[in-house]
């Protein structure tokens, strides 16, 4: 009887514990209110890495909201690429991070990069989603059908169904220069990654 | 047996003060007090001359040499925010031009959750004239009730050095003129 009292205790201590000193980043934005779905905190990663630095990127082609098609290819020899996965439209975290990167574009430019967005959403979500953030200057890309094929052969396709929150840099000969899996329920710092685009030149 | 018991209840209430603590902050209210609130002096002799600070160290809010300070919570990261900031620029100039109001209304703003080079980021790309802070950690957020951004504080210093929100609210400030007539009526500023 006190065992299992005290477990209960134990197990209220370890919640309340929890619920004080772990918190997630939050969707401050007012603009999203209301519209963004609170899953609470997630596991920080859930999938097996498929890809290491060093390694070819693997090539694919995407529908884009603005109605063209885009392949990792045609930046081969022209730009280097930053592509940033998010886990889904209507998030929390990357609700703010897409129109953060929104007014970053002279630090891509910098480092010859261009900036590709893709989640496993359809693109009439991401179109909703998107249009408040303002006229984005990257392409966002829907990894829709076949569901998340190519989160998948990046390595970041959560059990779920929905990608991590991840940032590869691929450099102008299609390889891959930096990989950040990041903490799904944190929004990765700016300068880490303008730190592997400098790394570039 | 019994003691550990006691003991575990004894932590649970400890922990639940806790609980309560972190989650009592609202955000500040009219006629209320600002949270206890320290920044880093800034390293810009501008941002210094401003703000009429000195050396190093860090500052709270009502030692800012002013009548009036304006307090914008902001993110890097959000729309609304970017969309204001031309508006806030109208508003510093506003007091700038006028004799009456300059060096009398400063204006400071806190990058909720934003690094110092975000925080930088932001400043650059909108010509911010007026000195912002990093709230990394959001630790500022929070005393401040986790607000949604952008979130325009004001308050007014008194000559004691005692000071009272005279603004508190969620959203955009509409028009500079607008909000500089209402600041002035409620801080009794000519």
């Amino acid at each position: 009887m006190h065992k299992t009292g005290i477990a209960r205790l134990t197990l209220i201590i370890g919640v309340i514990f929890i619920a004080t000193f772990i918190t997630t980043d939050y969707c401050l934005s007012e603009m999203f209110k209301d519209y963004i779905y609170q899953p609470g905190t997630l596991k920080p990663t859930d999938s097996v890495p498929k890809l290491k630095v060093g390694d070819q990127a693997p090539d694919f082609t995407l529908p884009a909201v603005s109605g063209e098609k885009i392949s990792l290819n045609q930046y081969l020899g022209k730009k280097n690429v930053v592509i940033s996965f998010v886990p889904a439209a209507w998030t929390p975290v990357c609700s703010d991070q897409w129109p953060g990167y929104n007014i970053a574009k002279n630090i891509f430019d910098k480092s010859d990069a261009i900036l590709i967005g893709i989640t496993v959403d359809n693109i009439p979500t991401l179109y909703a989603w998107t249009t408040p953030m303002g006229k984005l200057w990257f392409p966002v890309l829907s990894d829709f059908w076949p569901h998340g094929t190519v989160a998948e052969r990046y390595g970041v396709l959560r059990s779920n169904g929905v990608s991590e929150r991840a940032l590869f840099v691929i450099d102008k000969k299609g390889i891959i220069r930096y990989i950040d899996v990041h903490d799904i329920n944190k929004r990765p710092r700016l300068e880490d990654l303008v730190k592997e685009l400098e790394k570039l030149k | 047996m019994k003691k550990i018991t006691i003991l575990l209840v004894g932590i649970i209430f400890l922990f639940s003060g806790l609980v309560v603590a972190f989650a009592a902050n609202e955000p500040p209210k009219e006629g209320g007090m600002l949270p206890d609130i320290k920044l880093s002096v800034p390293k810009s002799p501008e941002g210094k001359t401003y703000l009429g600070l000195k050396g190093d160290g860090s500052f709270t809010i009502p030692q800012i040499k002013a009548n009036v300070v304006i307090i914008e919570i902001f993110s890097m990261y959000c729309p609304y925010c970017q969309k204001e900031a031309p508006v806030v620029n109208e508003l510093y100039n506003a007091i700038e031009k006028n004799p009456d109001l300059k060096g009398k209304i400063k204006i400071i703003g806190i990058g909720a959750g934003n690094t110092p080079f975000e925080v930088d980021v932001f400043q650059k790309t909108y010509n911010v004239p007026f000195p912002l802070f990093p709230d990394e950690d959001f630790s500022i957020h929070k005393a401040c009730g986790e607000v949604r951004t952008p979130f325009f504080i004001a308050i007014k210093i008194n000559k004691k050095g005692t000071h009272q929100v005279i603004y508190s609210e969620l959203g955009t400030i509409k028009g500079a003129e607008e909000f500089l007539k209402l600041i002035r009526k409620r801080s009794g500023l000519k």
